[in-house]
């Protein structure tokens, strides 16, 4: 790679990179083999993935990264069995899976509550599909309503609920499946700023409780560099994967944190790589055109 | 706000009286429009009703004639210095006026059949019920379960539905012969009619619906380990259900309009044998009340149904 030096990531303290080994001697949960997704489109063929590399370890949290159309979303549908790859292997535990199913839990973007289901309901509708008696799914959903703070609302139906409430009854069906993976499409995307921090720290909160690995799609540096132990930077056109970022702030993380060397510095290394300065940029470049006078304390433009 | 931008602002909803009133005014417009033809005689009244005949040999009390023939016998009398015919202006016979049909709902009842074959008014109603009862439950049995498996699974849709789009535009009544043939001359071909003229728009009209459940949620399902069976019963069925209540609503509307093309297929009977003998009666007022009785039945229906579903689905919004 060539070199936009920024040691405060790249040159890993002692701490960071044994953080980092511990990490990667963890099981691995979810294996991605030279991935790839091509599609007809009218203009010929798609490549929206090349050649995709990774793997996840117990209780890691990865969030995905990249520009528009770098093929984030067909990822991770790819990984939920939603969509089937061009070629490539997709290992669960070290078996390779193919279809969806309740190993691999997954919080959409858009809101998927099922409307006719109360918020209870919903939550025992994967326990009821795995085959557990209405009892046991509704003691083990009313835990599960209860630890994401929604014990007042266990009878409410969807429309009765803010976008965040929303997503965290969406979190708790996935979780109360006991996937051995949480896939997090953009959940936040939808949220107002404020409590799309909230979600964040409860999602840390949750994850932080139980043993769970998480994979979160996200466009937010911020998000990103907040919530994960390692971000998978991707890049479009085609989309591949251009670099593995290991996160050196430490946990637990706190908003406070956003400011810190360390924080800026991961940012702004991922800024760098969505956004190389080289590029000609002409999708941001506005031609600036005087449409009307304005008073002459207001700078000119070109 | 002015008055006009009150009540004309763009696509913005009317205060709740503002609502009340023009529901009462749609009904109360008409009913005027009704009154002042029947009740103003300068308006329209194209006929006079003999009250004399005079000296007009053709003429009889409560005859009526066309004003212009009126007229001329008048001057001709009056050439001739016979007695003057006398009379009032009047509405043709098959326009009576409201409190007419008013009253004939009552006494459309009360009176007893001319013969005593025929049936009373509410069992002429039942039987006209009845009929389309069967017929559209009929039509719902198969064509609610076959759109919903057209709106789930393309290979059943592309197995049905060219054929059913074909089929559709066949006019219903034009296989009224065929049934009778088939079905006899009772209440069968009258049946098949409804259910000819209901099941084709239902099956598409269901799998249109059934399209239209966001495929999100199916996805959702599938990541939370529900298989194909259980997509179709624990997700595609709950999900569409308002949809398809509300579509049968608009259905069973459809299927009172076929109800009088049904009912003259083979023996004439129901509220279409009533109707067509009291026209051959020239009980107008009764024609006219029996006419805005199907109406009655399928407002209150259609209202009945609308608040039941409001109960049935509370988790819908609004």
């Amino acid at each position: 790679m060539n070199s936009i030096a920024l040691p405060s990531y790249l040159d890993q303290s002692d701490d960071v990179r044994s953080r980092f080994e511990a990490l990667k001697q963890r099981q691995v949960i979810l294996e991605v083999k030279h991935l790839c997704k091509s599609f007809d489109s009218q203009h010929g063929r798609v490549t929206a993935l090349q050649n995709i590399n990774f793997k996840t370890h117990r209780r890691e949290f990865v969030c995905v990264i990249g520009p528009s159309g770098c093929g984030k979303s067909t990822l991770i549908r790819i990984l939920a069995g939603l969509d089937n790859p061009s070629s490539g292997e997709l290992l669960l535990d070290g078996e390779p899976v193919f279809d969806p199913g309740p190993d691999r839990g997954m919080v959409f973007q858009g809101y998927t509550l099922f409307p006719w289901l109360s918020v209870k309901r919903n939550i025992m509708f994967g326990l009821q599909m795995q085959g557990h008696t209405r009892a046991t799914a509704e003691s083990e959903a009313l835990n599960w309503v209860e630890l994401v703070g929604l014990d007042k609302f266990a009878d409410a139906y969807p429309h009765q609920l803010s976008g965040g409430m929303k997503q965290r009854v969406a979190i708790a069906r996935a979780l109360a499946n006991k996937p051995r993976i949480l896939l997090m499409d953009e959940p936040f995307g939808a949220l107002d700023a404020q409590t799309r921090g909230k979600m964040q720290a409860n999602l840390i909160e949750i994850w932080r409780n139980i043993d769970i690995t998480i994979l979160f799609i996200t466009h937010d540096l911020d998000e990103a560099v907040y919530l994960a132990d390692r971000i998978l930077v991707l890049k479009a056109h085609p989309g591949e994967l251009v670099e593995m970022i290991e996160v050196p702030v430490p946990r637990p993380r706190t908003p406070e944190q956003s400011i810190s060397p360390e924080f800026l510095a991961t940012k702004k290394r991922i800024e760098d790589l969505i956004h190389p300065s080289s590029d000609s940029d002409d999708d941001n470049d506005l031609h600036m055109i005087r449409m009307a006078h304005v008073g002459d304390d207001v700078e000119r433009t070109k | 706000m002015s008055q006009a931008t009150q009540w004309f602002a763009v696509r913005q909803s009317l205060s709740s009286k503002q609502a009340t009133t023009l529901t009462v005014l749609s009904f109360l417009l008409p009913l005027l429009l009704w009154s002042v033809v029947s009740y103003i005689p300068f308006v329209w009244h194209p006929k006079v009703e003999i009250i004399d005949a005079g000296a007009v040999d053709w003429f009889q009390p409560g005859m009526l004639v066309e004003r212009a023939v009126f007229s001329e016998q008048l001057q001709q009398a009056n050439a001739q210095q016979l007695a003057l015919p006398t009379g009032r202006r009047a509405n043709p016979i098959y326009l009576p006026a409201p409190h007419q049909v008013a009253s004939a709902f009552v006494t459309a009842f009360t009176t007893a059949p001319k013969r005593s074959s025929e049936k009373w008014l509410h069992e002429s109603l039942w039987h006209s019920i009845k009929v389309i009862f069967w017929g559209f439950t009929l039509s719902s049995l198969f064509g609610i379960p076959i759109g919903i498996l057209c709106g789930t699974y393309a290979a059943v849709s592309k197995l049905q539905e060219p054929f059913i789009e074909f089929f559709r535009y066949l006019p219903a009544p034009a296989f009224g012969a065929l049934a009778v043939a088939i079905l006899g001359i009772h209440d069968g071909p009258k049946i098949a009619i409804i259910f000819i003229g209901t099941f084709f728009q239902q099956v598409l009209v269901v799998s249109n619906t059934t399209r239209k459940l966001d495929i999100a949620l199916l996805e959702a399902a599938l990541t939370l380990g529900a298989k194909r069976l259980q997509l179709l019963f624990r997700v595609v069925i709950p999900g569409i259900l308002p949809d398809l209540y509300r579509d049968q609503r608009i259905l069973l509307g459809w299927a009172w309009t076929y109800l009088i093309v049904a009912e003259l297929i083979g023996t004439s009977s129901g509220i279409t044998w009533f109707i067509t003998q009291q026209a051959r009666y020239k009980n107008f007022d009764n024609v006219f009340a029996a006419i805005i009785m199907i109406g009655i039945i399928g407002i209150v229906s259609d209202i009945t149904l609308a608040k039941l579903g409001k109960r049935l689905f509370r988790w819908q919004k609004g």
